[in-house]
């Protein structure tokens, strides 16, 4: 297991390497001059801007001087800063906008997997039933759903027609003198489209992952022998089947991170939400390229260190990996 | 040559027409190419006429989806943005599957360490949320309906990377291979003419799925924005007045959306039959 550990953490290195490559070559993407090119067509973008922006990534020292130099910056956590009329350091922007984003896609992972995992015990434990055929249907339409047109949907039906829930913002302006309760129950009505859209997006493909994992299960010599037992197919099902089951969703977990954080983007704007996504939509709109880039490197770190913690918590469940080889 | 044609004649074609979704799928795909092939035809107005007398009408026998903020012809318009779902979702799976095959079949032949740089680079892109990195690549380009599928093209390979070199591995160390290497065939003609048409499977189902995916990525991109930009019709920006009316005219939100969602699940259910019908495990 530590020599698992101690692999896994040194693979980290080389990915970060070409994370940083990677965002690095996004910037010289701009035909000619990066700088150049964009103040001009940009007014947006003053002439002080385009100085400090040469300054911060050296654009006009050699290639390899100018990457060495801003990972330098990144591994100070210096972002630089935004070019928006605040002017602030990128990372205090991003530091408060992070805990949002962060908090609502662990409540939509939360619930989707909450969701996800009996209805694939039930599709599978009923395969070819009326109800199987259902979910599957289900799981179909869920996948073609654009979540930005479930967005309109919602906000159509709950916000406009019924008028039940509001449709934009995390609070009611003037929410901050009502009493504690008061002002948790305003947020969490705030709170229910974005987070149903969020899990949307992925409890179809969860769903259908989890009801193949069970069946696969299912079919194999031990729960046959567990039912030769004479043991309650509940205890079968739950006891025996479930663990083996859940072993392969551990990975999805670490693999739905990235189409999380990147779907943050979509239910944000849609419902004015002041998270990360938001913050990155603003950057991309009005052409803040510290923001933009900082956004991006930071996303695919905890992307890194998601599926860092989601195999690592694999290893952990596996008594294959617990105890020996890998 | 016989052998193939004998396997798509008695195995893969009755599987795919007792399959009625995935026969569903193909006909829907199949229209969807006419529409847009036919669009001019087939519309009933100009999609960009305005009519200031005809400004957000609801649905009615004139306008079967109704009219927008311009007064523009909706179904006409929803008519006209099929040309670019198709544009996009061809163009960029396209570029997705060619280097995902390439590089999917060189890592897995040469294996060591080509093998291991190539798929340390996929590990590394898969680190991107893709959509960010979409986002980030069309800030520094202006936007334009090229850019967007060269971008979902460039960050959509690395699926079909590891499938191919997932299946060039066992290819690999089959009997003709060794008999062709034995002959003296060059690893690219191996690679290319032994190994390749053998992989096609995979690459065909992920292609279709794949290009599900470009069109509700395209979608999302013209509806921030970012995309398709009006006039010109696409269903994702037809989108963006839906919100903006979205308390006056549920229209504009309803019809653009049904049209990406049964564009979708058309391909994703043809997708879907044509796995089942190359799968020698799937017996029926």
């Amino acid at each position: 297991m530590t020599k698992y550990l101690i692999k896994r953490i040194l693979m980290l290195i080389p990915l970060m390497i070409g994370i940083t490559l990677i965002t690095f070559s996004v910037i010289h993407l701009a035909p000619g001059e990066p700088v150049e090119m964009q103040m001009a067509m940009n007014p947006k973008v003053g002439k002080e801007a385009k100085e400090r922006l040469t300054k911060f990534y050296g654009l006009d020292k050699p290639l390899h001087e100018q990457y060495f130099s801003w990972v330098g910056k990144i591994a100070r956590l210096d972002l630089g800063r935004s070019f928006s009329s605040d002017n602030r350091p990128v990372l205090d922007k991003i530091k408060e906008r992070l805990p949002v984003t962060i908090s609502l896609n662990v409540i939509a992972l939360l619930l989707e997997f909450g969701l996800a995992i009996p209805i694939g015990i039930m599709a599978a434990t009923r395969s070819n039933s009326w109800l199987d055929k259902g979910i599957t249907v289900f799981v179909f339409v869920g996948f073609a759903v654009p979540t930005f047109w479930l967005a309109l949907l919602l906000m159509y039906f709950f916000g406009v027609r019924l008028n039940w829930l509001p449709i934009s913002g995390l609070h009611t302006l003037g929410s901050d003198s009502w009493g504690t309760a008061r002002y948790l129950l305003d947020m969490a009505k705030h709170l229910v489209m974005p987070i149903m859209v969020a899990s949307f997006g992925s409890l179809a493909g969860l769903s259908r992952y989890m009801r193949s994992a069970m069946l696969n299960v299912i079919s194999q010599d031990y729960i046959t022998t567990a039912r030769a037992k004479g043991l309650p197919e509940r205890v079968v099902i739950y006891k025996h089947a479930l663990r083996n089951a859940l072993l392969p969703l551990i990975t999805l977990l670490g693999f739905s991170i990235p189409g999380l954080i990147g779907g943050s983007v979509i239910f944000e704007t849609i419902f004015a939400i002041p998270g990360m996504g938001q913050l990155f939509y603003q950057g991309v709109m009005s052409r803040d390229y510290p923001v933009v880039m900082g956004i991006l490197v930071i996303g695919a770190f905890l992307t890194l260190i998601g599926n860092l913690i989601a195999d690592l918590s694999y290893a952990l469940a596996d008594p294959r990996i617990r105890h020996g080889e890998g | 040559m016989d052998f193939k044609h004998s396997y798509l004649n008695s195995i893969f074609w009755p599987r795919i027409r007792r399959n009625r979704l995935a026969l569903f799928g193909g006909c829907v795909v199949l229209a969807l190419f006419i529409i847009s092939l036919l669009a001019p035809l087939v519309s009933p107005y100009d999609p960009n006429a305005i009519n200031a007398w005809k400004v957000l009408s609801p649905p009615s026998w004139q306008h079967w989806f109704g009219t927008d903020e311009l007064g523009r012809d909706v179904l006409s318009r929803v008519l006209y943005g099929s040309r670019v779902s198709l544009k996009v979702g061809l163009v960029a799976v396209g570029i997705a599957v060619s280097i995902g095959t390439v590089v999917g079949l060189v890592s897995g032949y040469y294996s060591g360490l080509i093998d291991a740089t190539l798929m340390r680079f996929v590990d590394i892109m898969l680190c991107f949320p893709a959509f960010f990195l979409i986002l980030a690549v069309i800030t520094f380009l202006e936007p334009s309906i090229w850019y967007i599928m060269m971008v979902i093209g460039l960050t959509g390979w690395m699926g079909v990377a590891r499938l191919v070199r997932a299946e060039t591995l066992s290819i690999r160390e089959m009997d003709y291979i060794l008999a062709a290497r034995c002959i003296g065939c060059s690893n690219i003609r191996i690679i290319f003419r032994h190994i390749l048409p053998n992989a096609v499977s995979p690459v065909l189902v992920a292609a279709t799925l794949g290009v599900a995916g470009a069109i509700l990525t395209e979608s999302a991109l013209s509806f921030l924005g970012i995309g398709v930009q009006p006039p010109t019709p696409s269903w994702g920006n037809i989108l963006t007045s839906g919100k903006d009316y979205i308390e006056f005219a549920w229209w504009l939100s309803l019809f653009p959306g049904l049209a990406i969602l049964v564009t979708v699940l058309a391909y994703n259910l043809l997708g879907e039959g044509i796995r089942d019908a190359l799968d020698p495990r799937v017996k029926r």
